[in-house]
């Protein structure tokens, strides 16, 4: 499918609907088109900023203020380092993990839920004890969670063929069923398996999982052709599989790498004192409370450490002198209409990696190393509804509900975890991806199209388990972000571009989940924390690390 | 096609034997005393189907024809014969029994006629002694199948109704295939097999909604005369008089019957607001009839009430028809009651006022929504609006019917750090029922009650606290948000109650 034929398709989609009504058509709902700062991020493309007005020595600048540029200040903060700046494209902090909120609730504008963390994941463990939802030793098997924190049961259901069933996993015949045994099966077989060197198979953070050849190998074929050479053909399970990576990656499976694929299933051992372990940790908006929560840590621990509206435009070498040597950050202040240089000794890149090529003066191997990634276009919509709607049979309303065989991935519900015994007003937020595409062709659908195409072909989703969700519907605002995530397609996990963006420099550290190749909470704040640690001790900053 | 039609046989009779069953069970579920329901209807029957093989005599020409056209009536007559009955009960008691015996004498007649029938349409094929040995064998045979999948796999899964619709559709199945076998020898064979296509749909439409006609005819069968019924926004509210016994339904489930409630009443509020003499203020989160707040009020140095009910529509019906304000001393309009209509998690969330005594009734923990005041975070949220010495008693479903469930929540209590005394008592209308009692210290029941009660007394009520073997303690999951094992427990164990 090409792109004029998508947008066909979602027009005819949209007009079809329309007409269905019959004689009267229910308005559409009010809405934005929002949106990554689309302007502001193009003028790189340009390049023709002011020259620098006034030059500023910052020691540390982070540039990025998503999970890893965060996690990157959480960790400075918290080992008494406070001469740092963490400069940020849009006017708030948080990236992927944003949020929105209304009278009834704050909803996310992205990522929304962490796995229980694994036993290694040790800093996110860390920062979930600061905030006060891990409760007791944060290195325990089992650790107690805040309750208000733990997805209420139930946590997801599937419709299809006209009802809801409990779990994603469409329930099905014996056939079936023997091959999502045997799937599950090879997956725990991978959970459990480690090397020589007792390293786990598949690790999160993934920079710990091992290298040996015969893992990595699986990184050269799909996660799709890897279940065929398994003998599954089942169609139930593919949809599974290609859903889940279509939900990690915004790509299906047919793209994704066999490697990134298992790695979905087989890295997360997390257990909980209070919870089974495929419970999730959520809140209403989202990973957003993660992105506030270290915030306000580096806040308490060195003040306001935040430039936001700020576009670093150019990173280059500030002076050639051999043993000083510092970077030129320039930064255009869209607000101020300014350019505004900060000189640093020590760069912490947070930003997508995509975004090289356009600001790292001269580093035609790290250009070309970037270019070699794939972004992931995605699609986010927030609907705020005047009550719950209507339901077909089946499984009660869970915070996941996905629809079987549709375009969109579902939509989790942000008044899930309140307390109510009857919850009114909701919101809730569907996610798209646009795997059916190439990424090109995805990012000109969500320039091109307009709101009331996405708001109609949305709510004609949205209606068949729900009948009547277009009346209850008092605002759908819509999000596009044309590179919303790195794709792991085979080659990227094991190949040399993505180590560039691994390696310790000496001025200057990659901290973005970009740098694993995929876009997990765990892995951008590991290489936040990573890029900090290795700071530090650059600097000479004693510190107790995080990752040890 | 001998096999064919000895095939059929076996079909035939056990549609018959069904029918007979069926007729039989309807009527002593119905009408009580199975012996003789059973006796008469078999009776009924036998004579019936002794009248029918008379009568076969008559017929003489068209013998296929004519039994096609006796099962299409057996099973469209047979088939809804359960369903009928039912509705004819439902409407009036009084012309049941003649519908009854009419239904049974009808249907006799009819599969009276079946086997003679058979007989002679394969009389043309077959020597006599291996005519009789054949067909008698396949219809007891058909039989014994039936007696057997009767109790075990029809009743208890399909029911008497869908059981019924099920041997009509194999009647009429019979029919058409009938049809088939002698399509050459049939001069109207399509008139026959349009009359067999309606039945097989009317039969398959009333089995896809046997679930609705069910309960439309139970809603007549159960319910005493319905004085006042109301759909609020969140449930249905239906209040049923039968003499002088008052029932409350909330989404048909009984909420109490007028003739008991003091027991449950008396033993959710006494045992516990008796050994707290400074109590002043208390707290009702459910409730909305009134009935537990004209026992706190009993106490005179209770000041306030404040009453938490999510349907302003229940306490608006209890605060205002005379007889329910009778039963329950006009309680929503004393002066220290406060009565709020709201969420009571909500609430619970945004107040922060402490009380000496609260009551917590809500319903049964049937679905995830009311799960949730069940759960280990809900009663952390009650233990803050505690003062020092305070007591909650908490309506805990029967530890008899629901063992598990009542453990559980006893078990989930006591995991916030709540001292769970668990005790309970028998209200006929309920059966045995449980309740909770929460606080931060041991309790020890009261050595005196000042208040005036018909259940209660001090030197019983230690006895509350005493589980029989069937009810004791079994090992349950602290039920929290994020596992709901309440409401499985719940699911399961009444399941098995109602069966």
């Amino acid at each position: 499918m090409d792109r004029r034929d998508f947008l066909a398709s979602v027009a005819a989609a949209g007009v079809a609907s329309l007409a269905g009504c019959g004689d009267r058509p229910t308005p559409l709902p009010p809405g934005e088109l929002l949106g990554a700062s689309l302007d502001l991020g193009h003028l790189l493309r340009e390049a023709n900023f002011a020259p620098p007005g006034e030059t500023r020595k910052v020691p540390v600048v982070i540039v990025g203020a998503g999970i890893g540029g965060l996690a990157a200040g959480w960790k400075l903060a918290r080992s008494g380092f406070a001469d740092f700046l963490i400069v940020e494209l849009e006017s708030e902090a948080g990236g992927n993990s944003r949020a929105g909120r209304n009278a009834v609730s704050a909803y996310p504008w992205g990522a929304h839920y962490l796995p229980l963390p694994t036993r290694e994941a040790t800093a996110v463990r860390e920062l979930l004890a600061e905030l006060g939802v891990l409760q007791g030793d944060p290195r325990a098997t089992q650790p107690l969670y805040d309750e208000r924190y733990l997805c209420a049961t139930p946590q997801e259901r599937l419709y299809r063929n006209g009802r809801w069933q409990e779990g994603l996993l469409p329930q099905t015949d014996a056939v079936e069923r023997r091959q999502y045994r045997q799937f599950a099966d090879l997956m725990e077989g991978f959970r459990r398996q480690r090397d020589e060197h007792g390293q786990r198979a598949f690790a999160l953070p993934m920079a710990l999982s091992s290298r040996a050849p015969e893992l990595l190998a699986l990184d050269q074929i799909s996660m799709r052709d890897w279940l065929f050479a398994q003998g599954l053909d089942s169609p139930q399970l593919h949809w599974y599989v290609n859903y889940a990576c279509r939900d990690d990656y915004g790509t299906g499976s047919a793209a994704v790498s066999a490697w990134a694929g298992i790695h979905y299933f087989a890295c997360r051992d997390g257990e909980a004192q209070n919870a089974s372990s495929d419970s999730v940790l959520t809140a209403p908006e989202g990973n957003a409370w993660l992105a506030n929560g270290m915030l306000r840590s580096i806040r308490t621990h060195a003040g306001e450490r935040l430039l936001p509206a700020a576009l670093a435009f150019r990173v280059a070498d500030a002076d050639r002198q051999p043993h000083a040597r510092r970077l030129a950050v320039d930064l255009w202040l869209p607000g101020e209409q300014r350019t505004l240089r900060l000189l640093t000794e020590q760069l912490i890149w947070a930003a997508p990696l995509f975004l090289i090529p356009h600001v790292f003066a001269g580093q035609q191997r790290l250009h070309a190393a970037a270019r070699s990634y794939s972004y992931a276009p995605w699609l986010v919509a927030n609907l705020m509804l005047s009550r719950l709607p209507d339901e077909r049979a089946g499984a009660p309303p869970a915070w996941d509900n996905v629809l079987y065989g549709s375009a969109g991935l579902g939509y989790v519900v942000a008044t899930h975890q309140q307390m109510r015994l009857r919850p009114g007003a909701s919101v809730f937020t569907c996610y798209r991806t646009f795997d059916e595409l190439t990424p090109q062709h995805g990012r000109e659908a969500l320039r091109d199209t307009p709101r009331d195409v996405w708001a109609e072909q949305i709510l004609a989703e949205l209606e068949q388990p729900h009948p009547g969700i277009r009346q209850l519907t008092t605002r759908l605002d819509v999000f596009r972000n044309g590179h919303a995530m790195a794709r792991p397609v085979p080659g990227l996990i094991s190949g040399a571009a993505r180590q560039q963006f691994a390696v310790d420099g000496e001025h200057l550290r990659f901290a973005h989940a970009d740098v694993s190749g995929f876009s997990l909470f765990e892995e951008a704040q590991y290489r936040g924390v990573l890029a900090a640690e290795r700071t530090l001790r650059r600097l000479g900053v004693r510190f107790a690390s995080s990752l040890a | 096609m001998n096999h064919a039609l000895l095939f059929s046989v076996f079909i035939v009779a056990s549609c018959g034997l069904a029918y007979e069953l069926i007729a039989g069970a309807l009527a002593s579920y119905l009408l009580g005393d199975s012996v003789t329901q059973f006796s008469t209807v078999i009776g009924t029957y036998l004579f019936a189907m002794g009248i029918g093989s008379w009568l076969s005599r008559y017929l003489e020409q068209h013998l296929v024809a004519r039994f096609i056209q006796v099962e299409l009536l057996v099973g469209v007559i047979g088939g809804f014969s359960a369903a009928a009955l039912f509705f004819v009960f439902a409407w009036s008691a009084g012309p049941f029994k003649l519908a009854l015996y009419l239904a049974v004498f009808a249907i006799g007649v009819l599969v009276g006629l079946e086997i003679p029938l058979i007989m002679r349409i394969l009389k043309r094929d077959l020597l006599f002694k291996d005519l009789v040995s054949q067909v008698l064998t396949f219809d007891y045979l058909g039989a014994l199948a039936v007696s057997i999948l009767f109790p075990v796999l029809l009743v208890p899964h399909l029911g008497l109704m869908r059981s019924g619709l099920l041997f009509g559709l194999l009647n009429v199945a019979v029919a058409l295939w009938a049809c088939w076998l002698f399509r050459e020898q049939l001069p109207n064979a399509r008139w026959l097999r349009m009359q067999g296509a309606i039945s097989v749909l009317t039969l398959l439409a009333a089995f896809a909604a046997a679930g609705e006609l069910t309960s439309l005819a139970e809603g007549h069968l159960y319910a005493d005369e319905i004085v006042h019924a109301e759909d609020t926004p969140y449930q249905r509210i239906v209040l049923t008089r039968w003499k002088d016994d008052l029932r409350l339904y909330l989404n048909n489930n009984l909420q109490f019957s007028s003739r008991d409630e003091y027991r449950y009443h008396e033993a959710l509020v006494h045992p516990g607001l008796a050994t707290l003499p400074a109590a002043r203020r208390v707290l009702v989160l459910g409730g909305g009839d009134g009935l537990a707040l004209r026992e706190i009020l009993k106490y005179p140095q209770i000041e306030s009430v404040t009453l938490v009910d999510l349907d302003p529509a229940m306490t608006r019906l209890f605060a205002s028809a005379p007889p329910l304000r009778q039963l329950n001393h006009d309680a929503l309009h004393s002066s220290r009651v406060r009565v709020v209509n709201a969420d009571a998690l909500q609430w619970l969330e945004e107040n922060d006022d402490l009380f000496d005594f609260v009551v917590v009734d809500f319903p049964d923990p049937s679905n995830f929504a009311i799960g949730k005041l069940y759960s280990a975070s809900f009663y952390r949220l009650l233990e803050k609006h505690l003062n020092g010495d305070a007591l909650a008693v908490i309506q805990a479903t029967s530890p008899l019917y629901a063992r598990q469930s009542f453990w559980c929540i006893v078990t989930t209590i006591a995991s916030v750090g709540l001292v769970a005394t668990p005790y309970h008592a028998l209200v006929p209308s309920f059966g045995e029922w449980g309740f909770v009692l929460a606080g931060r210290r041991a309790y020890r029941p009261p050595q005196s009650y000042a208040v005036d009660m018909r259940f209660l007394t001090a030197a019983t009520t230690p006895l509350l606290f005493l589980f029989p073997k069937d009810m004791a303690r079994v090992d349950a999951e602290v039920n929290r948000l994020n596992n709901q094992v309440l409401v499985r427990y719940f699911e399961q164990e009444w399941r098995q109650v109602i069966r």
